[in-house]
């Protein structure tokens, strides 16, 4: 006997005169797994929001469990067992993982005094009913992101969650740890207990939803059982256009010196022995899962973490690259894994963050910025690369995430660099940025660039590179050609099975 | 289990202050007197009882500069007042009134932070400055030596005393204060919903925030309780010193806050405990009272525990990092 859980009729929201939620409307029913898919700025966030209580629609009506709620409060939602697990997670570092799990039940049900037994006691519960079992007494900032996440679950499940909305929950997860999470996902629903999952990875979707909602401009465009969806047509529906999905082909018989060559580079305790060849025109991709090596093989190549040992050849001369200045000087680029911490001053404008890589090349006889021509740069990769903002004297933070990876590319390509690392190019970005992207990266490798295209979403790899190494423990283990592999031999060799 | 002992600051305090202890004896073995290690006691009270409110407003995230002002404005106050009523009753009323008024003073601060949500620094700076200034213009400025006399007697009172060659030595009833105070403030932030809100939003503000914490209401409490104890420790520090002086006091609160750090205490909040915090304000006055012992000239000694307070919060830091970069290599074979 289906029982519905929530249940949003036609609901409405302004912001500031623009139209967020036009009319949408949802339905969960119990132990339902739900996917709610969107481009950034579909409404998504509106959406989650409003079932959190933290917006009030503006016209429609939000039921839970059967209870019309004209003005629902965050903490109403949370009565009623709506859990909302951020894309943050929403934890204390600093606290127990047993006091992160009990604390906010604690706090809403008006309790004054802190019983430490019953918090491990409650916590412990909470643990068994998921089959985790995380060290209790572990500050939370000791854990990693995905053990972390179990204890926002955890802290869902304590609160007598009977809906968990998971925005975005696998962006940083590598792909063992997300199998692990669809086996959490399971076994809330065997509970049942409904799960909203947000996501745009749509693998992930049509994997373990049973139903798909999918929003764009504020609308639903499409719904209903994902049996009925496939891939492409859960692009189009989000994209509103169909999104080509090509392989990239790269240069028929790459000729001469390869651009770069490294021959049995390693560096203590991260990797070992990596040889491989990188013409111009090439894009080569890296795969391999979260800590083997291939963000510190990126580094080494950047001169951040300088290799220990081994080569590096530039147009076949053996070259030392023991700084970013080498690097820079020796033209490549490399746009990091994490734009927020890595790559982007967030309070600074997006014309300074384009430039900042470039300015002693403007840099004058006397030092001097000039001006003119910083300017004419900024234009053109604003334009080049259609990052929406009013002005280039906006700060970064202001933009969304797809359009502050756009910024850090046109930085790095403002440096005019002949070989590009790119890591993770498009962690967090939605579908359609990351086409667009991704025809970007094609587009400059066509140009003669050489691209070293790092990144663990194996579609991403298979598209987008003529050739592809896999990394393992800090080791090349393989070498494919483009269409040569498919993506489950890839998977299989990833982790080793 | 040895491992998360061993990282924590407080042992390693406690066991430098052992080792100290040790040097020092073993060069002046004067250090291993009684009368020298109640002397030690006795100076730490009064910074002892300031760590309390201090560690409190690091755990919430925030820093309060203006704590000394606030003890010199509520004990100089409380004595003129008192004085100028010829007050003989108990105790109590002076240690009362400068509590009160200090909690006063902290609410002045909880409303520039929670209201008008400036950066906690900066509002203290401010309004430290505005007490000391308002003390100095509207109540006076004269010095006063003479204390009401529950506080005269409460200046004599000594729990223990031993007489050494011609001079007696003895235990200052000011160390029960401090006791209760840090009882008091253990109960807080370990045993109640309140405390473990400062924790929560010293952790994550946001956190905090979203998992239903009243922030500002956690704020107003914070200063609040960080001026109460200024004030008590005020009275205990006027009293010890037998005088009550409006200029006193100043520059001592960048001692305390670093006695604090030294203990363990994250100078950006979320962690740090009451014996850490002690055991920091022990062996900062340890430093500052015993190298005189050791021979070595008074003014090395801001020199000294300028270097302490370096490697104390370089360690944690460096320890840190060391682990990140341990996790990160094993992560690249797991």
């Amino acid at each position: 006997m289906p029982e519905t859980i929530i249940a949003l009729k036609e609901v409405h929201k302004w912001f500031a005169g623009v139209h967020a939620l036009r009319g949408v409307s949802l339905r969960l029913e119990r132990g339902e797994v739900h996917s709610l898919v969107g481009e950034n700025g579909s409404g998504k966030s509106t959406l989650i929001k409003i079932i959190a209580g933290v917006h009030a629609p503006d016209r429609g009506e939000v039921l839970i469990n059967g209870k019309v709620y004209p003005r629902l409060t965050p903490l109403d939602a949370i009565r009623e067992g709506v859990q909302v697990i951020y894309q943050d997670f929403s934890l204390f570092p600093n606290l127990s993982v047993a006091e992160n799990i009990v604390l906010t039940r604690a706090l809403a049900a008006g309790q004054r005094w802190i019983d430490r037994r019953q918090m491990r006691e409650q916590a412990r519960a909470a643990m068994a009913r998921i089959g985790v079992e995380l060290d209790l007494e572990a500050p939370v900032e000791e854990l990693p992101v995905a053990q972390k996440q179990l204890v926002a679950i955890c802290r869902a499940l304590v609160d007598n969650a009977r809906l968990i909305i998971m925005d975005e929950a696998t962006t940083a997860l590598t792909e063992r740890e997300i199998r692990a999470l669809f086996e959490v996902v399971k076994a809330l629903k065997a509970q049942g207990i409904a799960t909203l999952f947000v996501s745009h990875k749509l693998n992930e979707v049509l994997e373990i939803a049973d139903n798909v909602t999918i929003v764009r401009n504020g609308t639903v465009v499409a719904a209903g059982p994902v049996a009925q969806y496939s891939r492409s047509a859960l692009i189009r529906h989000m994209t509103g256009r169909d999104v080509d999905e090509m392989t990239y082909q790269g240069p028929q018989k790459p000729s001469g010196d390869p651009v770069l060559e490294v021959r049995g580079l390693g560096k203590a305790g991260r990797f070992f022995d990596v040889s491989f060849r990188l013409h111009a025109g090439e894009v080569l991709g890296l795969a391999g899962v979260l800590g083997a090596g291939r963000t510190d093989l990126a580094l080494a190549l950047f001169g951040l973490r300088p290799a220990d040992q081994g080569e590096i050849r530039i147009d076949g001369r053996p070259v030392k690259i023991r700084s970013v200045r080498d690097a820079i000087a020796h033209r490549i680029a490399y746009v990091p894994e994490d734009r927020l911490t890595e790559g982007l001053f967030m309070s600074q404008s997006i014309g300074r963050n384009i430039l900042v890589s470039s300015l002693d090349r403007l840099a004058g006889r006397a030092s001097v910025v000039d001006r003119a021509q910083a300017q004419a740069i900024v234009a053109r990769w604003i334009r080049e690369f259609r990052i929406v903002t009013p002005s280039a004297e906006q700060p970064v933070e202001t933009l969304s995430g797809g359009n502050q990876q756009r910024v850090v590319l046109s930085r790095w390509l403002a440096t005019s660099p002949r070989i590009l690392i790119l890591n993770g190019p498009t962690v967090g970005v939605d579908v359609g940025s990351k086409s667009e992207i991704h025809e970007t990266i094609q587009e400059l490798a066509r140009g003669g660039m050489a691209v070293l295209l790092i990144s663990d979403d194996l579609r991403e790899v298979l598209q987008n590179c003529n050739r592809i190494l896999v990394m393992k423990d800090g080791r090349l283990v393989a070498e494919h050609q483009a269409g040569a592999v498919t993506e489950a031999e890839l998977a299989r060799q990833l982790s080793g099975g | 289990m040895v491992k998360r002992l061993a990282a924590k600051q407080e042992v390693v305090v406690f066991f430098t202050i052992v080792g100290l202890g040790l040097v020092i004896g073993l060069v002046n073995p004067a250090f291993f007197t009684a009368g020298h290690l109640f002397n030690l006691i006795n100076s730490s009270v009064v910074m002892g009882i300031f760590a309390l409110g201090v560690l409190v407003v690091l755990l919430s995230g925030g820093i309060d500069v203006s704590f000394t002002a606030i003890a010199v404005f509520a004990f100089y106050s409380t004595v003129k007042f008192l004085g100028t009523h010829n007050f003989q009753g108990s105790l109590l009323v002076p240690f009362g009134m400068a509590t009160l008024i200090g909690l006063g003073l902290g609410l002045v601060n909880g409303f520039f932070v929670s209201r008008l949500k400036l950066m906690t620094l900066i509002a203290t700076l401010g309004t430290a400055s505005v007490f000391r200034g308002f003390l100095l213009t509207f109540i006076g400025s004269t010095i006063y030596t003479k204390l009401p006399s529950s506080m005269v007697a409460f200046s004599r009172a000594y729990l223990v005393e031993v007489v050494q060659g011609r001079a007696r030595y003895g235990l200052h009833a000011g160390i029960l204060v401090l006791a209760a105070c840090a009882l008091l403030t253990w109960f807080l932030l370990n045993r109640t919903m309140l405390g473990r809100g400062i924790h929560a939003l010293g952790g994550d503000r946001v956190a905090a925030e979203r998992a239903g914490f009243r922030i500002e209401r956690l704020q107003y409490f914070i200063y609040a309780f960080s001026g109460a104890i200024a004030g008590i420790a005020g009275i205990v520090h006027s009293s010890m010193a037998r005088i009550a002086m409006p200029s006193d006091l100043l520059g001592h609160e960048l001692n305390v806050i670093a006695a604090v750090v030294l203990g363990g205490a994250r100078i950006t909040g979320g962690k740090g405990t009451v014996t850490g915090a002690l055991l920091g304000t022990f062996l900062v006055t340890m430093i500052t009272q015993s190298l005189i012992l050791l021979g070595i000239p008074s003014y090395w000694q801001q020199a000294v525990l300028g270097a302490l307070i370096l490697v104390g919060t370089a360690l944690p830091a460096l320890q840190a990092k060391r682990k990140e970069a341990v996790g990160g290599a094993l992560g690249g074979v797991s």
